[in-house]
């Protein structure tokens, strides 16, 4: 069917800021779906807060707004654009329930727009869960038995019918919010509460317990015309009971025969007619019973996903890009497929490797947080592997999770509970020891029933502790196939330890260790080597890695596009060019403080590298990201970001020189090993990644420049730092060396609360030492972009954060331009980031972080590398930094490219943080150097106060324009307090306290209500939280301690969705912003319009 | 070309014309197809022998491939249907396997040289002697491998799909049809006994005024292995059918009323072997993923246009799938409607077949 002709003008909703359940995949999605509708011919706006990604690129869609994913915001674009109709399905859980919202409010209707891809009735069809039922029960599809509850009481009758253990899920949320397993009316009390509060509808589903079933999932597409196909299959490692998100998952499945595949596939396709997705893509998930094979529906998307892009990186389809062509009418076979070129569209892939995908959690960031893993999802990122088997791609994959892990085990990093395995010696001491160990066997046996970040080995130990495959099987669920293939891991692995010294044995086994996959650091553990000579050993042996293709077709047609696996196996296919390249490693998996940013600037690499004729090779690990869209480089590997693969495609490849800076913190880490293997690093030398890094080196640098930094020293041990905090005097900030994200990373007050973070600091530090800074009290923090290409430096901008420092700069909200810092200072700022950046030599980007205590700057810390800001400087002053650095480090000046001078825009942009607080309840949420945020948002209008306002509105952190406050602050914040309650009094709330705050606020004539403490009776500030009576909460903490009465208000603030701000300098803007929408109405105004620039052609 | 493997399933030598399956799933049916007689299959995808085999799902009495040839073969067996592995299986029916080998580089050899003759050998080491071997060995052009695989006398055949896996229900029988086995997939017989068939099998080799004597209200023409060229006295007894009984012929049975009609067969580089081909009904303009097995092809140019009309095509690379007589109640598919293994789009064929008699017989 041709394509539309009466609608020209598409608007795009893209899903907002990364948090747990919604990531980089919603931006590859968004840039698939901008580009196709191009392509044909289509006028794109798009609308989407985050700023850090891809897709609000101004050269994407024709018009482009940054604002937040609101009705009303939507409906402003709306009435600015009239686009002909929106299309719901690429921005996630988010865009689908912003659309939602939108036609349920008639904005839809108002101004004409038709919703393609997924219609309103279909959309609600498969998100309500009653809906969802009766249409599954229509079309004889068998699921779990359930029923609905709309109180505490309803579920609880519920429950006892269906019987215990039982599942609640909330209708309409994200990534499973307000989902768990309860085994009694108790847990079922609280899950029902928080279910019914975070659902949209107010409506939970109670549902018999399929734990310990086999599950799996289904990509599917449909067109205009009924023609279906599955694009994968997907089969998971952990059974029933753990989200999809948060488990170790395998395409295609494994253990279906084709009979219940069939009935799979069939049944999937009555969902897609049933439901009436008339185009795109979506996801059906099945469970089976591996007794009886008895299968059950559990849900659907109707939309691309997470596992939608999983599914497209692990087969080479690209479901947005052909969603959203078969959303403007066309059909599966009028659609080439790109990787074939003369076959279509509309067919099955096939593929002839094993694909795994592996979650990446955060939980040591979060104190006290529970870890195990539920219904609700709690990762934070993930990365996929490609093997010819899936032990090859299991052990790529372990190794590719940034956890230091080289593979399943055997790795030095072993952990069993409390005893760390570093040695060869220590492992086998372990593995004869625990067999006869009762006590401990057990315990590992239990443990590998619980489901949680290290569970996959945890069934390792258990075959080590002599339990077999049926046993562990009837412990777990995890099917006996996927036992038997970490079996013959641990098998393989007891005949390499087994080897050590004997020459002859080890290269009989070589080969076949490479083939499952394992590194060769693990090798050099097993012999009790060194990577290096292990790796020696194999090139001599000639034993190297082969690259294959993915195709879509295993191989049965000639493939066009460069998408690379690495095996060990006999033929290669990569068959590198002769041609100028570079490769650019990318960031890996997602986590909190390496996320989308990195990504972003890895991409802009690669298009201008491009566009000035290089080849481009990419390298990374995480299938969300745009960057492993075969699409973005001319040459993508989809491999580990470790020493050993890296160096292998390097050696392959052969290109002039590989970029680091871009990707954060995980290539930046292989920086040193590459150089040492002859590895040519463009752009700023290690040496200088090493000056900015090293401490001593570091205080040369700064006093030879004249910039005073906190007092400080190092310490390796906790002596040695009771030692110099003695000398600089509390409160002192501790900090590892070499991570991302303030890891570990804490202020300590007193010798006690040292103590403790000593030992984390240690332990995230590896062989590098601690940082101990003087902690700055009341200062601003500053952050800076710089680029430099050795010789020219133009600082991209000065940004001031409006939390104090002390709080992560990726956890602060930051402000463009600075606003209370004077000009003077910033100039003084600026002159010296560019003399650091002199010093340095920096070609590329470097981020300074600077704090002013009473007038004076302070260096806090230098990082010559892309910060996690530049996407968001890129789009406030319009000017792609990291495109330009990529061609700084391959020669070009900033001359050259006419960037040198300064930009100071004529507007204001907010980035305000996004954190991941309501997936884990019961966890304070307050601020501390150690990063917290998932994501970000940016808010950008003519003043602060709007800018901030849109900023919060998009944070989904809503300012109530009036209502009731509740305010209660430390001690120190008392003098400063009154003030700002005043002024919220004059805006017209309402201000309830509990005693101590409530009477600074009397003494200052300022009108309070007071309420009381938890501790005090009731109803007390709890019960006002829960009975949703406040709309907005500043509470400012005394001290960290989730027990403390305060924790518990801020945390409950989470759970009902109440804003809760934690520092004064928030409070104060805060005001800002509510005065600023008070005067004015908002406006909205797009990214081309900001900078005066058009979106290239289709 | 030569690979150094482990062997599984039996021991020995084994010959073969070498062809590749895409297929993720079905490697039961797929070696339990008659139609693979003469041949070795390779799986492009790695880990087979999951799942295990199990009496239910087998789509003839014994195994037909010549060796099968795989990446991995799986240590255990994972299914509640399974009831042996799948080397045993191999064992018992004296098939030779082997694994271990880079199976894609020997799928990409086939796609680019085309399906070629192979051996896989426990006995000779010498991959030159192994070579040659293979290069003497018989190949399958101009062999009738059809009267290997047939069955030897007539039988009903009263079986219809399970009623698990949500097959559909079974139509009333109201039709008597006789199935010319050239090397039948038992799905087919369910199938047609599903769509309200009563069916009698008869050898290949069965005569058309045999096949008459029985009085059938239509004529089914099976699949089958090898050569279509060479089943002269199938065509033969097609052709004199053909206006005389309603007919539907599914992959050989499909190159039989095409020869009979006075088509050509040539055959394809390397086949169609999965389960993923997309194929397209040319009345309804929709796609069916279909599931395929086959080497030869009918000519779309070599049949006489005023006689045929052409109502299916394959979209990767439009070779015919389907065609249909202008006068006669006759048509017929390249492809495998009764989709074991393979997706369940097509088995509307069944009931355009049973429309098809029912209107004749109305």
């Amino acid at each position: 069917m041709p394509k539309r002709t009466d609608i020209k003008k598409i608007l795009i909703i893209g899903s907002g800021p990364i948090i747990i359940g919604q990531a980089c995949e919603f931006d590859y999605s968004g840039v698939q779906a901008v580009k196709a509708l191009k392509e044909e011919g289509y006028k794109v706006v798009l609308i989407n807060s985050n700023p850090a990604t891809i897709m609000t690129d101004p050269e994407f869609a024709d018009a482009t707004y940054i604002e937040p994913l609101t009705v009303e915001f939507l409906e402003k674009v709306i009435a600015k654009e009239r686009p002909d109709a929106v299309l719901p399905t690429m921005g996630g859980q988010t865009g689908l329930n912003l659309a939602v919202e939108a036609c349920e409010k008639g904005v839809f209707q108002k101004y004409g727009v038709e919703m393609i891809g997924a219609k309103y009735e279909a959309i609600k069809k498969a998100e309500n869960r009653d809906e969802f039922k009766r249409a599954m029960q229509k079309i004889g599809l068998d699921l779990p038995k359930s029923d609905f509850a709309y109180t505490v009481e309803e579920a609880e009758k519920v429950a006892e019918k269906i019987g215990y253990p039982v599942i609640v899920r909330a209708s309409f949320t994200l990534g499973g919010s307000g989902s768990g397993i309860c085994s009694n009316a108790d847990e079922l009390r609280t899950t029902v509460r928080m279910g019914l509060d975070y659902s949209m509808v107010r409506e939970v589903l109670i549902e018999e317990s399929i734990l310990g079933w086999k599950e799996f999932e289904l990509e599917v597409m449909r067109d205009i015309k009924d023609n279906f196909v599955v694009i994968c299959s997907i089969e998971n490692l952990d059974p029933m009971g753990v989200h999809t998100g948060d488990s170790i998952t395998v395409a295609p499945a494994q253990t279906l025969t084709d009979r219940e595949y069939q009935r799979m596939r069939d049944a999937a396709r009555k969902v897609m007619s049933e439901i009436g997705i008339e185009t795109g893509g979506s996801n059906v998930q099945f469970a089976v019973d591996p007794r009886t094979g008895r299968m059950v529906i559990i849900e659907m998307n109707p939309r691309v996903s997470r596992s939608s892009a999983l599914a497209s990186k692990a087969t080479g389809f690209p479901i947005a890009k052909f969603a959203a062509k078969l959303a403007v009418g066309l059909t599966l076979d009028e659609i080439p497929n790109d990787i074939t070129k003369y076959t279509p569209a509309s067919f099955e892939p096939s593929i002839d490797y094993c694909v795994v995908k592996i979650p990446r959690f955060a939980f040591e960031k979060f104190e006290g947080v529970d870890n195990r893993l539920t219904t609700q999802m709690k990762s934070v990122g993930e990365v996929m592997a490609i093997g010819r088997t899936f032990k090859e791609a299991l052990q790529k994959g372990l190794r590719s999770l940034e956890t230091k892990r080289f593979g399943f085990g055997a790795d030095g990093k072993d952990k069993v509970f409390d005893l760390a395995l570093k040695t060869r010696e220590e492992y086998l001491g372990f593995m004869k020891s625990v067999p006869n160990d009762k006590a401990l066997r057990e315990k590992i046996f239990a443990c590998a029933k619980v489901p949680r970040e290290d569970r996959i080995f945890y069934l390792k130990y258990a075959f080590l502790a002599g339990y077999t495959i049926e046993e562990i099987y009837a412990q777990t669920g995890v099917d006996p196939w996927f036992l038997a293939q970490l079996k013959q891991i641990v098998d393989l692995e007891k005949e390499l330890l087994d080897a050590r010294g004997h020459k002859k044995v080890q290269e009989a086994l070589l080969r076949r260790a490479k083939e499952y996959g394992f590194s060769d650091r693990q090798l050099g553990f097993c012999w009790g080597m060194k990577e290096a000579p292990v790796r020696a050993m194999r090139k001599k042996m000639g034993i190297r890695p082969v690259y294959k293709l993915v195709d879509t077709c295993a191989a049965e047609f000639k493939a066009y596009t460069p998408y690379f696996y690495s095996t060990y196996e006999a033929e290669d296919e990569s068959n590198p060019s002769k041609k100028k390249k570079v490769m650019i490693l990318g960031g890996g998996p997602n986590r909190i403080g390496q996320g989308i940013e990195f990504d972003y600037c890895c991409v802009h690499a690669v298009l201008a590298l491009r566009k000035m004729g290089y080849e481009t090779i990419m390298v990374n690990s995480n299938p969300e990201t745009v960057s492993t869209d075969y699409d973005t480089s001319d040459k993508l590997f989809f491999e580990p970001l470790t020493l050993e693969d890296v160096l292998n495609i390097y050696e392959n490849e052969k290109p002039v020189g590989v970029i680091l800076q871009l990707g954060g913190q995980t290539p930046l880490n292989l920086a040193k090993a590459l150089k040492a293997n002859g590895v040519k690093i463009l752009g700023t030398s290690v040496e200088a990644i090493d000056r900015a890094e090293d401490r001593d080196q570091f205080k040369k640098l700064l006093h030879k420049i004249r910039l005073s930094q906190p007092a400080n020293g190092i310490a390796s041990s906790l002596e040695e730092a009771c030692e110099v905090a003695k000398r600089i005097g509390y409160p002192i900030v501790v900090r590892p060396s070499y991570v991302l994200g303030g890891r570990a990373m804490e202020i300590a007050y007193d010798q006690t609360s040292l103590k403790k973070f000593m030992k984390q600091a240690v332990e995230a530090s590896g062989e590098h030492p601690v940082l101990i800074d003087k902690f700055l009290e009341d200062a601003t923090e500053i952050d800076v972009d710089l680029i430099s290409d050795g010789k020219t430096s133009v600082v991209g901008s000065v940004m001031e954060h409006i939390e104090e420092a002390g709080i992560h700069s990726g956890d602060s909200a930051s402000v463009i331009p600075p606003f209370s810092i004077p000009r003077e200072t910033v100039e003084e700022i600026v002159a010296k980031t560019k003399q650091i950046a002199r010093e340095l030599g920096v070609v590329g980007l470097m981020n300074v972080q600077y704090a002013i205590q009473k007038g004076q700057v302070f260096c806090l810390e230098v990082n010559p590398r892309a910060s996690r800001t530049v996407p968001f400087v890129s789009k406030t002053i319009g000017v792609p930094l990291a495109k330009l650095a990529a061609q700084l480090m391959v020669g070009k000046t900033l001359k050259d490219l006419k960037f040198t001078e300064e930009i100071v825009p004529n507007h204001v942009a907010v980035k305000e943080s996004v954190f991941p607080f309501v997936k884990f309840p019961g966890v304070d949420i307050i601020l501390s150097p150690e990063m917290k945020s998932t994501g970000e948002v940016m808010g950008i209008d003519k003043d602060f106060g709007k800018a901030f306002y849109k900023s919060q509105e998009a944070a989904m952190s809503r300012l109530p324009r009036k209502g009731t406050v509740f305010i209660s602050v430390k001690d120190s914040d008392k003098p400063k307090i009154a003030e700002i309650a005043r002024q919220f009094h004059r805006s017209g709330f309402k201000i309830v306290s509990t005693r101590g705050t409530a009477q600074v606020l009397k003494d200052h004539r300022v009108p309070v209500q007071e309420i009381l403490k938890i501790t005090e009776g009731s109803p007390n500030i709890a019960d006002w939280v829960r009975n949703k009576k406040m709309d907005l909460i500043v509470n400012t903490p005394s001290g960290k301690g989730p027990m403390l009465d305060e924790g518990k208000i801020r945390s409950l603030a989470v759970s009902f969705n109440i804003p809760c701000i934690t520092t004064l300098s928030a409070a104060r803007a805060a005001l800002r912003g509510l005065q600023a929408v008070r005067d004015d109405e908002l406006d909205v105004k797009s990214i081309h319009d900001y900078h005066g620039v058009k979106a290239a052609k289709g | 070309m030569w690979f150094e493997g482990v062997g599984f399933g039996a021991e020995g030598e084994a010959f073969g014309e070498v062809v590749f399956n895409t297929g993720l799933t079905g490697y039961q049916e797929i070696l339990t197809d008659p139609s693979y007689k003469g041949q070795m299959v390779v799986m492009t995808y790695p880990h087979i022998g999951n799942y295990g085999i199990n009496a239910a799902d087998a789509e003839s009495s014994r195994p037909w491939v010549e060796g099968f040839i795989i990446k991995e073969l799986s240590p255990i067996v994972s299914n509640y249907r399974s009831e042996m592995t799948l080397d045993a299986f191999l064992k018992r029916s004296n098939i030779a396997g082997i694994q271990g080998i880079d199976t894609r580089k020997l799928v990409k050899h086939l796609r680019t040289v085309g399906a070629k003759k192979g051996v896989i050998s426990t006995r000779e080491a010498d991959p030159k002697k192994l070579v040659s071997m293979a290069k003497r060995s018989p190949s399958i052009v101009g062999v009738d491998l059809v009267k290997g695989v047939t069955c030897q006398r007539s039988y009903d055949f009263n079986e219809s799909v399970p009623s698990e896996f949500g097959w559909g229900d079974s139509r009333k029988k109201q039709y008597s049809l006789v199935a010319v086995d050239s090397g039948i997939k038992w799905n087919i017989l369910r199938k047609l006994n599903q769509h309200g068939f009563n069916v009698k099998v008869v050898p290949a080799h069965t005569t058309a005024q045999e096949i008459l004597a029985c009085k059938p209200d239509g004529l089914f023409l099976s699949n089958g292995p090898g050569d279509p060229a060479a089943v002269k006295y199938l065509v033969e007894t097609v052709r004199k059918l053909i206006g005389k009984l309603p007919m539907f012929g599914i992959c050989l049975g499909h190159q039989m009323i095409g020869q009979a009609l006075g088509g050509k067969t040539s055959k394809l580089k390397f086949g169609h072997h999965g389960n993923n081909h997309p194929v397209m009904d040319l009345e309804t303009r929709k796609i069916e993923i279909t599931s395929q097995n086959h080497n030869f092809v009918v000519d779309i140019d070599s049949l006489p246009k005023d006689e045929v009309e052409m109502t299916h095509i394959n979209l990767n690379d439009k070779t015919l799938e389907g065609f249909r007589h202008r006068k006669h109640p006759v048509f017929c598919v390249q492809y495998h409607p009764e989709n074991a293994p393979g997706p369940h789009d097509s088995d509307y064929l069944f009931t355009r077949f049973y429309e098809l008699i029912h209107k004749q017989a109305g």
